[in-house]
Formats: structure tokens, sequence, C-alpha cells
């Protein structure tokens, strides 16, 4: 494996698409719920805790090799949204093209050919990571950063807010990031005898709502 | 009661009684957990759970199932809210709720809310299990402490399956202990009442519901199968069931 190539799959810069997706941030600085660096950090905690949670598991049970079809059919049950899992396939539809370009793999194709509008995000995060030869807690790694640096780079463009003061936010959640990726895996070792219903299901009312609310704007700056 | 806490445990099996009504052949339960059989409108049969106690309590073990057999059609409520309570016994209670509706039945399940207590520890499981071709209405309402106190730590996890595929498995953290951010603006952004309406109707499978929100704090989803969640969020429980209700209506 190239510990290098989760520096790829983790930057930014990755076309992926991630960066028109705001991770919720968008409703909740509309709704007046995050006015500050305070409010972005309790937000971001919140999404890491179980947006975040639930995708760093899925990632990494898809490294594991649980059947993508199965990770998906989760994915969706723990997405009562239909704009988040709408979303969710966008955005896992835009990586697996990236990804088959950057890492080859009979098992991107697969899931590129069995899901044409895209699977969970988070599901294709981990098939990716396997094919790139990474490990189960790299993908968790990735789809928990993933998980709020999103939502901290939209809300320096949503509230003007310091970008110093966005980057402090993630470096101080960077322990329980770490945490969170350790309770992924675990999780995700679970799910790969159990099934992927012993996968965590921790949810946040608001960001489920607050997509909705979202989806119905006739304009706005994020997809998501 | 012990230091290990009060077991109950509490069990209704509906059956068509082959005259177009439902009979109640399994009505069992006791203490903290009584199932009542109370005048029916229409040809279903109606049950009322009166608990004869407080509590949950610090290291009790509730457990409720209703089973729901071919063509019957059943409708649970309880007599009051359940209020989850500090106990003598160390550890978490726990309380898990069991449905299953088999094909061509119906359920309703629309207890009252629950209130999580200043120091109290509770873990809800309610799994449904819904056959092709079954209906159900499930109603969960979480209040986070009584009036103007701190909530208890509580976990509340919801899975429905249908046809033996999960549609919806969400679980819910709060109060002190749970995981950080709960109260912050992706999770519950200081509302004390959170409520989930979950909807199982075979017609969703040809035409499913149509997404809407209720306002910033309430949304009517189709999930991926027959179903639908409304979920919410509220200042109090007042305004919690008055959302509620008003979805269900929307439904028609």
């Amino acid at each position: 494996m190239s510990r290098a190539a989760l520096l790829v799959l983790a930057d930014g810069r990755f076309p992926a698409g991630g960066h028109a997706h705001s991770g919720g941030a968008e409703a909740a600085v509309k709704a007046g719920r995050i006015t500050s660096a305070a409010g972005l950090e309790d937000f971001c905690r919140g999404r890491l805790h179980t947006a975040g949670l639930v995708a760093g598991a899925l990632a990494a049970a898809a490294v594991l090799g649980v059947p993508p079809g199965d990770l998906d059919a989760a994915a969706d049950a723990r997405t009562p949204s239909p704009a988040l899992r709408g979303a969710a396939r966008r955005l896992g539809r835009q990586l697996v093209r990236a990804a088959r370009a950057s890492w080859p793999s009979a098992e991107l194709d697969a899931l590129a050919r069995d899901f044409p509008k895209g699977a969970h995000h988070p599901v294709v995060l981990g098939v990716t990571a396997r094919a790139a030869g990474l490990a189960p807690v790299d993908a968790a790694y990735c789809a928990l950063y993933e998980s709020v640096s999103g939502p901290a780079t939209a809300t320096v463009r949503l509230l003007s807010l310091d970008p110093f003061e966005a980057t402090g936010v993630l470096a101080r959640l960077a322990p329980e990031l770490d945490r969170a990726a350790d309770t992924a895996v675990e999780a995700a070792r679970w799910a790969l005898d159990e099934g992927a219903g012993a996968l965590p299901a921790a949810s946040g009312p608001l960001l489920e709502l607050g997509a909705e609310w979202h989806a119905g704007w006739p304009v706005r700056l994020f997809a998501s | 009661m012990t230091a290990a806490g009060v077991r109950a445990h509490a069990r209704i099996v509906a059956r068509a009684d082959g005259r177009g009504g439902t009979a109640l052949p399994v009505l069992d339960g006791a203490g903290p957990l009584a199932p009542r059989r109370t005048r029916a409108s229409g040809d279903g049969a109606r049950v009322m759970l009166v608990g004869a106690m407080s509590g949950p309590l610090g290291g009790d073990r509730f457990r409720v199932e209703a089973r729901v057999e071919e063509g019957a059609r059943l409708s649970v409520g309880s007599a009051a809210a359940t209020l989850a309570l500090p106990g003598q016994a160390k550890g978490e209670a726990r309380y898990a709720v069991r449905l299953d509706v088999a094909r061509g039945a119906e359920l309703h399940w629309l207890p009252e809310q629950l209130i999580s207590a200043a120091g109290s520890d509770l873990s809800v499981t309610t799994r449904a299990e819904v056959a092709a071709g079954a209906r159900l209405v499930l109603r969960e309402e979480q209040v986070l402490g009584r009036v103007g106190e701190e909530p208890g730590r509580l976990t509340s996890r919801l899975t429905v399956r249908v046809a033996g595929r999960t549609v919806l498995d969400q679980e819910l953290r709060c109060g002190p202990g749970a995981p950080g951010g709960w109260d912050g603006p992706a999770v519950l952004a200081g509302h004390r009442s959170v409520g989930q309406l979950v909807v199982v109707r075979p017609e969703f499978a040809e035409r499913p519901a149509e997404a809407r929100t209720l306002g910033e704090c309430a949304a009517l989803m189709p999930l991926a199968g027959p179903a639908v969640l409304v979920s919410a969020v509220a200042p109090d429980a007042l305004a919690l069931r008055r959302v509620l209700d008003e979805a269900l209506a929307l439904l028609g």
C-alpha cells in the first residue's frame, strides 16, 4: 500500500465535487444556528458523531469487504431525508469517476455498473480506498474528516468567517476525530460478521430536517 | 425493588376472529406494563398500556411485544407518558419494543411521550418487522427533561423493516454523557422535544408520498421503501404533537 494515496484521496482538490456541498452548514447558517466559530464547532462536533460516524463506519466496512450493495442499503436506511440520499448518490457518482481514473480496479468498475445513479458517497469512498490499497482506518479518517471539513470551508464563505478560525475548529476536533475513527473501524469489523445492520445509526434530526428545508429554496449557494 | 432492578414483560397478540373483527388471544403483563383491552371503534382491537408503577428506573428491563397476525387490526396507546427516572440500581435502564405486523394486518402504535428526567439513564430500542402488504402507523416522542429540568441520558434506536428490508434505522443519543454536539445546531439546537412518526402502506410502493417540509423544524420524508418518516423537533411536547398530528392528517 501507499500511505501517500491517502493524501491524494483526502485532498480537498481531488476532483470529486465535494466543494459544492456545505454538509448542512448553509441551512444552519440561514436558520441562525451558526453565527460564529463557536457555533461552527458545535455544529461540526454534532455532525462528526452522527452522520460522520455512520459515514466512517460505512467506508471502513467497504474496505474490509462488506458487500457494497448491503452497505448502500444500510446507508439508505440511515438517511431518511430524500434530499440527502440524492446528494450522497450524486457525490458517489462523481467520486467513482475520479476514483476509476486514479486507481483502476474491477471493484470500482462493478460499483459504477451496479449503481448508475451513484452509490452512497461513503460506500464509494471505502471501495476507492480499498482499490488504492489503503486500510479501513484510512477510509474512516477520510469520511470523518470530510464530515467536518466541508461545513468548515462552507462557513468561511457563508459567514465570511476568518479562515484561521475555521481551521482552528478543525484542529480542536482532531482528538475526537481520532476516537470516532477507532469507533467506526470497530463497528465495521462487527458488520463483517453480523451484517451491515450492525453499523452505527447515529442521527442528527436537524441535519435531516435542514436538508429538506434547504432543498426547497429557489436560490442557494451550495447543492446541499 | 431489588438492587438489580425490575424485569417487566408485556405481550399482545391480535388475531382475526373470522367474523371481521380482531381477537386478543394473548394479553399478558403486569406491574409497570399492564395491557388492557378497551372499547374499540370499528372492527379493530384497542389496547391501552397502563403503568401501575413509575419507571423505568436505572437497572430496569422492560420489554413489550406486539404481534398482529394476518388480517387483524390493532391499535395500542398508553394511559400516560413514560417517565424515565434515576434508580437505586446501577447502570442504564433498557426498554425494548418489538412489533410484528403480518401480511394484510394493521398496527397503530401510538404511545404517549417518553420523558427523560434529570439523572435518568435509559436505552430504548424499537424494532418493527412489517410484512409485505401490511400497514403500520408508529409514533415515538422523546421529551428531554420535565419542565425547567435538565434531561437525563437517553439513547433511542428505531429500526423499521418492511418485507425483510430495513427502510429506517436511526439512533438518537442525547443528555449528559451523549457524544458531543447533541444539543448543537446539527442535532437538537436546544429543542427539548423530538419525535418520529413512521407510516408504512403498501400503496406507497406504487405512489410514494411526496417530500414536504412543515416549517423549518419538521418534514415528511419518503423513505427508500413503501414508508414515510415524519421527523420533528419542537420546543415542547405540545408543539411536537401538534406538528405530528398535522403530518398524519396530510397523509390522509
